[in-house]
């Protein structure tokens, strides 16, 4: 025979690996884990969607508080994810292509609201706004209502998104540098020539990246939104507060219903999110390494 | 003085837009924490030290920092296993579970607090087994726990990903031919390299929990004393239009964070320090 009988053996001898035991129980601890705390909780939210059925699934979603429920939550999120947007472009823009004392300081007060528990960011506009508020009694006497109504809960949902655009962006314009708009400008195009037909171009991908995180935050905020909302029935409830108050009430079925179109919002934003990672990743490495 | 012929060019719009990007972070951001802080100044020394170690207080602050605390370290351990196993190992399914150690940073809070609770409750997928061992989870402290270990499990992953995929294979190969076994390596080079991105993932891990609301509150109990988180605290004494006592919670709870993101700052400024760029 000409094969050698010698086996061949199976443990790799590389320096950078582990014993195959070692690899194993690392691996098996991972699915494991991540099992537990992460497939479990999104399985179960299904389940119990449609644990009496389609059409009990339907009914729950077509209720007249679900309805308004997610009208209030897309509104909210186009208002503080449009706001976010715009604002988050223009502190991209000073942040990232100029160079100024400060600067750290300026990026760790745009990522704030990240450290701030959600409570405490609705917190603060009632402090503002409500009846012992600052602004509460001046406020009252020309018939404004901010809390406990749209304009409140935007503006609690927009502190909690502040930081996403921006954050995606300027690390991004940062990496990019600010040759290409010095060419533009030296051609004579203008400022904002440059900034729609060079800078945005360049950014598109991470602006889409930091929106759709800004968003899937806006329509989920919780607590920041529990704490100015006023939990006025088919008024002022968003999704997630209303997921809340139906789950209180042992309605199971419309509580997990309404989560599960929330869950699936998280679902879609991840795989949107893991495609525009490597878009992004091409960009910045033109070789894999 | 225009057009100084020495001078670098720079793009235009730096003032408008430094200007807008000033008003509008003071507007939303810096002027409601400002408010928050002169709420407290309200209260005299003596009432913001009643108020904070009071009984129930006290409790709610030290069950959110003492669990957020034993949380984040579970996630250190496990966020370490994970983040190993993610980028070093080739095994089926991976690039799922790598896709899916986001879903706590994706998933309304309020939705994982649901889930988790219905998974861990007595009747659920995991409680009824657990419950036969004797194990409790829904309703009692250790619920708070697990909703802040699910929170927290991205944080790890995400900080210490990036640079052990960096991490130069050439320092493990020199360590391995200088006579060190595997284990020596792994504690004594490698994990030495991590260990910024690990505590920075620790520290962000412990700050959310710390504030974390959503996912707590269903699997709480809420029981005051017991199971009362502070953020819930919070909101009950909001609630009760006693604004002096949620002021004086929060700011405890700020001013912590405060002190996270400080550290952060001094952890990423020591990691750039030990690693040079390349």
């Amino acid at each position: 025979m000409p094969k050698p009988a010698i086996a061949v053996p199976l443990e790799r001898t590389d320096a950078r690996s582990e014993p195959r035991w070692v690899r194993g129980l690392l691996i098996g601890f991972t699915i494991l884990f991540l099992t537990v705390f992460i497939v479990l909780p999104l399985v179960i939210v299904f389940a119990e969607a449609f644990a009496r059925g389609t059409y009990a699934y339907l009914a729950a979603l077509a209720d007249p508080e679900a309805q308004s429920a997610i009208k209030l939550t897309l509104i909210v999120a186009v208002i503080s994810v449009g706001l976010n947007l715009v604002f988050g472009l223009i502190a991209a823009w000073a942040i990232a292509k100029f160079e100024f004392p400060g600067k750290t300081l300026l990026i760790s007060l745009v990522d704030l609201p990240f450290s701030v528990s959600p409570v405490i960011s609705g917190l603060v506009f009632v402090l503002l706004f409500g009846a012992q508020g600052f602004l509460g009694p001046w406020l009252q006497d020309n018939n404004i209502q901010l809390l406990f109504a749209l304009p409140g809960i935007a503006l609690a949902t927009t502190f909690v998104t502040f930081p996403f655009v921006s954050r995606a962006l300027i690390p991004l314009m940062q990496e990019q540098g600010t040759a290409e708009e010095e060419a533009a400008l030296s051609l004579g195009a203008s400022g904002l020539q440059t900034f729609f037909r060079v800078t945005l171009p360049n950014i598109k991908w991470g602006l889409l990246y930091g929106v759709l995180l800004c968003n899937a935050r806006a329509m989920g905020e919780f607590g920041a939104v529990s704490v100015v909302s006023g939990h006025i029935r088919g008024e002022t409830n968003t999704m997630p507060l209303l997921v809340e108050i139906l789950y209180n009430e042992y309605q199971f079925v419309s509580a997990f219903a309404i989560a599960s179109l929330l869950a699936l919002l998280a679902l879609v934003t991840l795989v949107a999110k893991t495609v525009l990672e490597r878009h992004l990743d091409e960009g910045q490495r033109p070789s894999e390494h | 003085m225009k057009g100084g012929s020495g001078r670098r060019r720079t793009l235009p719009g730096f003032g408008l837009t430094m200007g807008l990007t000033l008003t509008w972070l003071s507007i939303i951001i810096l002027l409601p924490l400002a408010g928050l802080f002169l709420k407290s100044f309200e209260l005299s020394l003596a009432q913001f030290v009643d108020i904070v170690t009071s009984r129930r207080t006290l409790n709610a602050l030290k069950i959110s920092f003492g669990l957020a605390f034993l949380a984040a370290l579970v996630n250190l351990v496990m966020g370490g296993i994970i983040v190993w196993a993610l980028v070093r190992y080739r095994f089926p399914g991976r690039r799922i579970f790598d896709a899916i150690v986001d879903v706590p940073f994706a998933l309304p809070t309020a939705v994982a607090g649901i889930a988790l609770t219905t998974l861990f409750a007595q009747n659920g997928w995991l409680g009824a087994p657990l419950a036969e061992l004797g194990i409790k989870v829904s309703f009692t402290p250790l619920g708070i726990f697990v909703a802040m270990v699910f929170i927290g499990i991205p944080f790890v992953v995400r900080t210490v990903q990036p640079v052990l995929i960096d991490l130069d294979p050439e320092i493990e190969e020199a360590a391995a031919s200088l006579g060190a076994n595997r284990w020596q390596t792994v504690s004594r080079v490698i994990l030495p390299s991590l260990l910024p991105a690990l505590l920075t993932g620790f520290a962000l891990a412990f700050a959310r929990a710390v504030g974390e609301y959503g996912s707590v509150i269903f699997i709480a109990g809420n029981l005051p004393n017991v199971s009362e988180i502070a953020p819930l605290l919070i909101v009950i004494r909001l609630s009760e239009f006693r604004y002096a006592d949620a002021t004086a919670i929060a700011v405890v709870m700020l001013l912590v964070a405060f002190l996270v993101i400080f550290a952060v700052n001094r952890m990423q400024r020591w990691a750039q320090l030990r690693v040079p760029a390349h």
